[in-house]
């Protein structure tokens, strides 16, 4: 008898308190009746949902669709890069105009071309002042830019000059070097 | 029971009068019309800011400083659309100094569509590492320059599949830190049966290296990681190799470089160097990756 006092208290005392929690335990026990008539059972009167994809397909569909985000067009123009692919330009002018060179050579005879040293270089005094200048910088630049480019990445290989101010500096060191010395190769 | 139902039936269906179409979050999944039949990549070409429509704060304060933010944006909903670069302008006054702080001003105040990954705001958690102003920093540790006539560039961490707008898919960059086997491999017991011990010499070789928080800003700053990123490691992955190779108290040195010494893994790094000059915590991965070469080199 006391028990059930008990009980009969402490929920007057939740619906007093708490009425909503009250109400939410109430009307979520169906009556046995009810659920005996089937009353109970939920129904869903329309599908709420079209969606007859695989939703596992969604993430792949999305896959196939995305685009790069920009890379070379977008990123600041740094000593670092700059420096870099100008390293590498450079090297493919060298080593491509010797190949090209050097085959032209080879195949003069055959062609009936002149590229021996005393006809390019008859060729070349014929030249004026400014064209003169303007393709000795065009040949010397690379070269020094490389060679010195060259020297820079010998000492990074050894862990040496590898941090941001190093870098920033030798790069611009080499940079203003290898304008000198076109210059004065070009004037030589 | 029932009535309960329907009072919570009507709740739902009322629920979009009382909210404006923008604030209608449009999940990556149900509609059917959308235009999927598209394959291949969207097309990379950006939509450059001048072609889309501007989005400003309304009634700005007299002695406001406004400033524009390009931000490049990409809707997976819609695949067959080209990316864009959208404009918006925030009054400097009312925004916190760090370009976080803009991005998430945009997007509670200007445009809650835009999207992108945002953590601890403190630096520490690497997910707002994104393309601020031509350099990959972290939105979070950056400053909006003051200078408000000078227009800022947002994007997402270069040559990465976008997600959607500033969110790149780091997947396989994740893929490459588990190959390297990020964790402590060792054979032998400790000898206390407690812990493994170390020097503090040894334990100092690993400064500069344990504080990497793997936001992918340095590796998607190496144009040789743009060309190659599905065999070359990237800088980020390769300082956290040598975190492991330094590490005296691993016993699996040999296998961890003989898994690099192949041509791509560590030899497509051409001492670009972008990676330490990128790097939002001053870390420098292009010594650690010198550092490897020289060990694979002289064993």
């Amino acid at each position: 008898m006391f028990s059930q006092k008990l009980a009969q208290q402490s929920l007057r005392r939740l619906a007093v308190q708490q009425p909503y929690a009250m109400r939410w335990s109430m009307t979520n026990a169906a009556s046995p009746a009810a659920v005996a008539l089937g009353n109970n059972v939920q129904k869903r009167q329309a599908a709420t949902s079209s969606n007859t994809s695989d939703p596992t397909q969604i993430l792949a569909q999305q896959r196939k669709n995305r685009p790069v985000s920009p890379h070379l067009s977008i990123y600041r123009p740094q000593i670092t890069w700059i420096g870099s692919s100008a390293h590498r330009v450079t090297g493919l002018i060298l080593s491509g105009g010797l190949y090209l060179y050097s085959t032209a050579y080879l195949a003069a005879p055959v062609l009936g071309w002149h590229l021996e040293t005393a006809s390019v270089a008859a060729a070349f005094g014929a030249l004026p002042l400014v064209a003169k200048v303007g393709l000795k910088s065009l040949m010397a630049f690379p070269f020094v830019y490389h060679c010195m480019n060259g020297v820079r990445h010998l000492v990074w290989d050894l862990g040496r000059g590898i941090t941001n101010k190093q870098v920033i500096k030798s790069g611009w060191t080499v940079v203003g070097l290898s304008v000198l010395s076109t210059l004065v190769l070009a004037f030589l | 029971m029932a009535a309960l139902r329907s009072t919570s039936r009507l709740f739902a269906s009322s629920r979009p009068l009382f909210r404006p179409a923008v604030f209608a979050r449009s999940y990556a999944t149900v509609e059917r019309d959308n235009p999927t039949t598209a394959t291949g990549y969207a097309n990379p070409k950006t939509i450059p800011a001048t072609q889309t429509s501007d989005v400003a704060e309304q009634k700005p304060s007299p002695d406001a400083r406004m400033k524009t933010f390009h931000v490049y944006r990409w809707n997976p909903d819609q695949p067959t659309e080209k990316p864009k670069m959208q404009s918006y302008q925030l009054d400097l006054n009312k925004t916190g100094p760090m370009m976080l702080d803009a991005l998430i001003r945009i997007k509670n105040e200007l445009d809650p569509t835009l999207t992108f990954r945002r953590s601890c705001r403190e630096g520490i958690c690497g997910s707002c590492a994104m393309n601020i102003d031509g350099v990959n920093t972290l939105a979070c540790l950056c400053r909006i320059p003051t200078e408000t006539t000078q227009q800022s560039r947002i994007y997402p961490l270069p040559h990465m599949y976008v997600v959607k707008d500033l969110v790149p898919d780091l997947t396989h960059f994740y893929k490459q830190y588990k190959s390297i086997k990020p964790y402590l491999q060792r054979d032998t017991p400790a000898e206390d049966g407690l812990e493994f011990r170390q020097s503090p010499e040894d334990r100092k070789k690993l400064d500069g290296l344990y504080e990497c928080i793997l936001c992918a800003c340095c590796s998607t700053s190496c144009p040789s990681y743009w060309w190659n990123s599905e065999e070359y490691l990237g800088p980020a992955i390769l300082l956290q190799s040598y975190r492991w190779l330094a590490d005296s108290r691993d016993e699996r040195k040999a296998e961890r470089k003989a898994a690099l010494d192949n041509s791509m893994s560590v030899y497509r790094c051409h001492t670009i160097l972008n990676c330490s000059r990128t790097c939002p915590k001053g870390l420098n991965p292009a010594l650690a990756i010198a550092q490897i070469k020289k060990e694979l080199a002289a064993p």
